[in-house]
């Protein structure tokens, strides 16, 4: 029995044989009030967050920046902004030759990081066989998986209805591309690649340059182009005039060379919303179709890949795949 | 009553061991410990320097390894919870030798577990935004307060039924060991003598904080869940899910504190209060919740399968066919349906079957965490190609930096604290002793001290 050898029998005693004066005279009531803070430590942790965000920084849940007035119809309602996409005229851009034009100018406009398509062209499958093209911005969601579980309030609605995400609030936890049932969300995987003109942009989250590494970024929907009265790139980029962006509340849209009622447009023309059934409320609405208002055939599939010309000009950019 | 008090000395001796004796093994282990996790913290600043783009994660598979490992930590930290709280109020004596390994198996679990969230952050500088700009609807700042009230009830649970303890690492330490620790026992002991008001007061303790704890427990991993059931994502579409990982977290929580209770029972030599009864009546729970587990499986994959909704026929291939069949098989048959052979076949019903079967689970239930995570994430939401996700040497290192941080804390836990809760043993004991002096005939169960042949 080797461990008996250690220590002699006499001072095998127990703790009740050896009790210290000192603690001996108040020991209940000390013990409790340590009990009683050991517990009392529990209590507020849920109400943790509440009390620092009160006695911290007095920043509200608004981007860099502060809060912006929103944008306002001349008899002062807000605008709510939405795309329309007319899927009759959109071939993914295969009579054109070379990659989406709506994705490539909105590459070059943004300076978005490779693999980001802000705007992807898919190819989906027609329930009658054969293809069509539809370009997929970020849906702009009423009711937005995204913002509902982000836990810092990176990502947000405007009074607008759009979308944003504030760069320099994102902590990168990644929560809101798993909500997102589009796949309109995308990483800053690695130092994303700026030029150095893009150093003296003005961030903000409706112009997203120059891009911060681990944050997500995405379409913004270009409200501050519209503000300054030109459409968003992809609007100007399509050759073939697909795709019209205009104010729900004004009832007014333009693909840039004809001006339609939005409501009438839509409802004329059996507009649909992107899984519509998951109840996500999206702005953006398309017109069925497969390129047929520009000739393109059902069955001609296959679309160019998507290229990001912009990086070339930046020095060891670092880029990664989707 | 002399067998008592010479069976007490032993048991007084046995925890005391570990802090009076320190052999080289010990300190070779703790180096080889520090130099995974140090390999660990390298492969971080590695991540730290060049971002998240050194990981196997992208656009489409956001999630991967870190996540995985992030859940299973929470889940083993039920280990805790489980066998101090639920057995201590249904009263089950043959708890009381492994309580004290089971709640800090809790504390660590969850250290390693939070930092694990901290890893995949992908602004970790900004961590703090979570407490500043926190938001009540998210689940993620759900998950920090129940872990956060979960961590620090864990602490106050591991350290509220330690005190006696203390108090006697205090007196038969005194003058006997170093500075530091003379001032650690009897700062921790907080004045305990063992009168009877300061064990009333115990008691009440104990009593408020083994309720108090359960409910924190639950909810802890049902958040986690709802991390991905709050998703519009088909194979997390669960109202089940809260439950389900509720039930796998203490299910792993079993396994761990059965492969750490081994461990430290041939390193310490506890064969005389850690005996084949608590590894069998382990076994029989894990046995327990693995059905619960395949009751578990069986209802949430039927519903998806019936029905076969969008995405679920994708799903449910790449589970079973594609993919992630051989994890997902041996989940199914090692981690579930092994340990339930292993309690009834009576061959293997002994310790080694059931550390056998705890390290099955625990390998099983980790892959359970990998395959729910990145397969949620695959199966595709537009038209695209499925993505692919394979974990870099990042990650692994990153993983084996936690497992084997979670084996430094663990080992170097038992060269300060008492390991064996021995006033509660010796409780147990003395109220053992006085049922078999009423009723002579019956022989005291004793085993002798080194009579273990668990090996």
């Amino acid at each position: 029995m080797p461990l008996g050898q250690i220590v002699p029998p006499e001072q095998a005693a127990t703790p009740e044989s050896s009790p210290k004066p000192w603690a001996a005279t108040i020991p209940r009531r000390r013990l409790l009030r340590m009990l009683g803070l050991g517990a009392l430590a529990v209590a507020p942790m849920p109400v943790l967050p509440e009390l620092l965000r009160t006695a911290g920084s007095g920043r509200p849940l608004e981007p860099v920046g502060g809060p912006r007035k929103p944008a306002t119809t001349r008899d002062g309602r807000i605008r709510q902004w939405t795309m329309i996409i007319d899927l009759r005229s959109c071939d993914g851009c295969q009579s054109v030759g070379g990659p989406p034009r709506c994705t490539a100018a909105c590459i070059q406009g943004h300076l978005a990081p490779e693999p980001m398509e802000w705007i992807e062209v898919y190819e989906q499958e027609l329930a009658g066989g054969g293809t069509r093209f539809v370009p997929t911005p970020c849906q702009q969601c009423q009711n937005p998986p995204c913002n509902n579980v982000c836990p810092v309030g990176a990502t947000f609605s405007t009074p607008e209805g759009t979308v944003l995400i504030d760069q320099d609030r994102c902590i990168g936890c990644r929560i809101c591309m798993a909500a997102c049932p589009y796949d309109r969300r995308f990483f800053n995987w690695g130092e994303p690649p700026t030029p150095p003109e893009a150093r003296l942009a003005d961030y903000s989250p409706e112009h997203q340059v120059p891009a911060r590494k681990g944050t997500v970024m995405k379409c913004d929907f270009c409200p501050d182009m519209v503000r300054a009265g030109t459409l968003p790139y992809c609007v100007q980029g399509c050759p073939n005039d697909a795709i019209y962006y205009g104010d729900l509340e004004e009832d007014i849209a333009t693909n840039g060379k004809v001006v339609v009622s939005a409501s009438r447009f839509l409802s004329e023309n059996d507009a649909f919303r992107q899984r519509e059934e998951l109840g996500t409320k999206p702005r953006v609405y398309y017109i069925a179709g497969h390129g047929e208002a520009v000739g393109r055939d059902a069955f001609s599939p296959g679309r160019a890949e998507t290229e990001w010309p912009w990086t070339e000009i930046v020095d060891g950019a670092v880029t990664w795949h989707r | 009553m002399a067998s008592v008090s010479v069976w007490q000395d032993r048991l007084e001796e046995t925890a005391l061991a570990p802090v009076r004796r320190t052999t080289a093994r010990f300190w070779a282990l703790v180096a080889a410990e520090v130099a995974v996790v140090a390999w660990g913290i390298y492969a971080y600043t590695v991540q730290l320097r060049d971002g998240l783009v050194v990981t196997g994660m992208r656009d489409r598979i956001s999630w991967g390894l870190y996540i995985a490992t992030f859940v299973f930590f929470i889940g083993i930290s039920h280990a805790g919870t489980l066998i101090s709280a639920i057995l201590r109020v249904s009263q089950a004596r043959w708890r009381t030798p492994v309580t004290r390994i089971a709640e800090f198996i809790t504390v660590v679990a969850l250290i390693c577990g939070a930092s694990f969230v901290i890893i995949d952050l992908g602004r970790p500088d900004r961590v703090l935004f979570v407490f500043i700009y926190g938001r009540w609807q998210s689940p993620i700042i759900w998950d920090v307060l129940a872990i956060t009230t979960y961590l620090t009830g864990s602490i106050v649970y591991l350290f509220v039924p330690m005190i006696p303890d203390l108090a006697l690492f205090r007196d038969r330490l005194a003058g006997r060991t170093s500075r530091w620790r003379t001032w650690l026992y009897r700062t921790l002991a907080i004045g305990w003598n063992g009168n009877s008001s300061q064990r009333r007061s115990l008691a009440a303790a104990i009593g408020v904080l083994m309720i108090l704890i359960m409910p924190i427990a639950v909810s802890v991993h049902t958040v986690v869940s709802w991390i991905f059931a709050m998703t519009l994502r088909v194979p997390w579409n669960s109202a089940l899910f809260g439950a389900f990982f509720v039930a796998g977290a203490i299910f792993s929580g079993i396994a761990i504190l059965i492969i750490v209770m081994a461990i430290l029972r041939r390193t310490y030599r506890l064969h005389e209060y850690v005996t084949e009864k608590q590894f069998l009546y382990l076994g029989y729970l894990l046995a327990a919740f693995a059905a619960i587990m395949i009751y578990a499986n069986i209802s949430e994959l039927l519903i998806h399968g019936y029905k076969l909704e969008e995405g679920a026929e994708f799903h449910l291939r790449q589970l079973f066919l594609n993919d992630f069949a051989p994890l997902f098989w041996f989940y199914l048959i090692g981690g579930l349906f092994g340990p339930i052979v292993i309690a009834l076949v009576p061959a293997t019903r002994n310790t080694l079957g059931v550390v056998v079967a705890a390290v099955l689970v625990t390998i099983a239930m980790w892959i359970e965490r990998y395959v729910i995570v990145v397969s949620g994430l695959r199966v595709p939401l537009m038209p695209y190609t499925p993505a692919d996700y394979a974990p870099t040497w990042v990650e692994w290192s990153i993983l084996a930096g936690g497992l084997a941080l979670f084996a430094l804390l663990i080992t170097l836990f038992t060269k300060i604290f008492p390991i064996i809760a021995v006033w509660e043993v010796a409780e147990d004991h003395e109220a053992t002793v006085s049922a078999i002096e009423l009723t002579p005939p019956a022989v005291p169960e004793m085993p002798a001290p080194s009579g273990g042949t668990y090996s």
